[in-house]
């Protein structure tokens, strides 16, 4: 796997066959590849470029990036809500010479050398063919707050936790273009077998159906996109036999209602990001990690300070971009991920993210703590936790709610709510007011948002 | 119901739900020795400002704050004209 130079060989492993790249619009037959290029006989002008690729359609940015890794210098891979402020930010960062977009792209106003529309109906390529080089690959991290840097990686340090495996049939609730969907796209054009992906403003309804309609084997997403899947009720449509949770933290309660819901799959979460790249899967049926990991040499290593997690592993990026980009790496070559650890007994804990505390009087709280103690409890689905001002304590704990089923009597059920949670929560920790809501927002990487 | 029955009955609840116990709440009663410690009025300042949209301690010096169960219900008593 790491001799694959490029996405052209890691599809040619198993052969393109029928196997496709679809969307609820669009069909990429992965054969056309060889001939038909998304830019045509104009593909050559990016060759040894830095290129901007900014389109609306996943499908549009999958057919990209075949044609453009080995051939481009560096591809940034912009997610599809940034605006053309963030577009010009990255193109500076990348020093970007190109641009590969589509009409809606606010990129379209960029000046750059070489600008081509991406077309899904493709053409022919034309009859030279640049000589292949290693890409750099320019991905944004995908923090739930704070603007995003940009992190340096190339196809080998993407793919290196992708194994062989039979054939796999896949689909993502995530976008592509972060590091939790790359993943599932990489993995699919490596396998045997085909991807679907969600569209823009499809219900997830619509999504599960095509889903379960074209039998796919292996699905993944943040925990938050499985658990409105669960609340969607459409979940039976579907049958994997493979689940994978990322991007988040996966409790206990997100793993058990999965379990529940597809008795036959196996379940796993894993643990990557953006900079440091996929670091463990755990499919025990339990949240956290083993404690014993941490004394593992291979194939990542990982230590606490100051009980965040820092790993040391070839996955990871090269480097971050910008002026003022922090290091990745500490003098050890470990990557500090921000992410907080609590040991308990044999097992590992993520608490949360190291900016994320609500200080209460003095005590640290870490909403993501207090959120897997609520979506334990009965009739819970999902939940956020946040700090409200206080005058007394400078914050206390509050949370807002998403119940499986409506309720009659609010006041009654958050009174509730609050004792259970107090039964497992320390004081301070236990939320001092729950509101209920019919659904919490997301941000495009799938993730809860902790904004507002 | 009356501001001073308002901030009574948040006063039991928060003690119920941290399990305080309360002596009488009289209005000479001290603050300190209502068995409340700081979260409890912190969760205590944060219902009356949902129930009152009043939250006289962001807007008041520590030197005006109540010391008495009588001067904390006087706090949210809407000023006469």
């Amino acid at each position: 796997m790491r001799d694959a130079l490029t996405l052209v060989d890691l599809i040619s492993r198993y052969g393109a066959g029928a196997r496709e790249i679809a969307t609820r619009d669009h069909r990429l037959a992965l054969v056309d590849f060889a001939s038909l290029s998304p830019f045509g006989a104009d593909r050559d002008r990016f060759a040894g470029r830095s290129v901007v690729l900014h389109v609306k359609d996943m499908a549009m940015a999958a057919a990209a990036l075949i044609e453009l890794d080995g051939l481009a210098r560096r591809i940034l891979l912009c997610p599809p809500g940034w605006d053309a402020h963030s577009v010009a930010r990255g193109a500076a960062l990348i020093e970007a010479d190109a641009l590969a977009y589509d009409e809606a792209s606010p990129a379209a106003a960029l000046i750059v050398d070489v600008a081509l529309p991406v077309r899904l109906a493709m053409a022919p390529r034309g009859g030279f063919d640049a000589p292949r080089i290693k890409t750099e690959w320019v991905l944004p991290t995908s923090g739930t707050s704070g603007p995003p840097k940009l992190a340096v990686h190339t196809l080998a340090t993407l793919v290196g936790a992708i194994a062989d495996a039979p054939l796999q049939e896949w689909a993502t609730f995530y976008d592509i273009r972060r590091y939790g969907g790359l993943q599932i796209f990489l993995r699919a054009l490596a396998g045997r077998g085909s991807l679907r992906l969600s569209s823009a403003n499809q219900p997830i309804e619509d999504f599960l159906d095509r889903v379960g309609a074209a039998g796919v084997t292996h699905m993944s997403g943040t925990p938050t996109h499985w658990r409105k899947a669960l609340l969607s009720g459409a979940a039976a449509r579907i049958a994997p036999g493979y689940i994978r949770l990322s991007g988040e933290i996966a409790d206990d309660s997100a793993l058990r209602g999965l379990a529940e819901a597809f008795p036959a799959a196996r379940i796993e979460h894993a643990y990557a990001s953006t900079e440091a790249g996929v670091v463990f899967a755990v499919d025990d049926g339990r949240a956290g990690f083993p404690v014993c990991w941490l004394e593992r040499r291979a194939p990542v290593e990982m230590r606490l300070v100051e009980g965040a997690l820092r790993v040391k592993t070839s996955r990871r990026a090269l480097r971050l971009l910008g002026e003022n980009a922090p290091d990745l790496v500490d003098e050890s070559g470990f990557v500090d991920t921000g992410d907080m650890i609590e040991v308990s007994g044999d097992r590992c804990y993520f608490v949360g993210r190291r900016g994320g505390i609500i200080n209460v009087g003095g005590a640290k709280v870490h909403p993501e703590e207090v959120e897997a103690v609520l979506n334990s409890l009965d009739g819970v689905r999902l939940s956020r936790v946040f700090a409200k001002a206080s005058p007394i304590t400078g914050a206390i704990v509050a949370a807002e709610v998403v119940l499986k089923a409506p309720v009659d009597e609010p006041r009654a059920r958050e009174r509730e709510l609050i004792a259970a949670a107090r039964t497992r929560l320390p004081a301070h920790m236990t939320p001092t007011r729950i509101r209920f809501v019919a659904d919490l927002p997301m941000t495009d990487a799938g993730k809860l948002s902790r904004h507002g | 119901m009356t501001t001073r029955e308002l901030v009574l009955q948040e006063i039991r609840v928060v003690a119920a739900e941290q399990d305080k116990t309360l002596p009488p709440l009289t209005d000479d009663l001290p603050l300190l020795e209502s068995g409340l410690d700081s979260l409890c009025f912190a969760i205590l300042v944060s219902r009356l400002e949902d129930a009152t949209g009043a939250d006289p301690f962001s807007s008041a010096k520590a030197s005006q704050f109540p010391r008495t169960v009588g001067e904390l219900v006087s706090f949210y008593e809407p000023v006469d004209a």
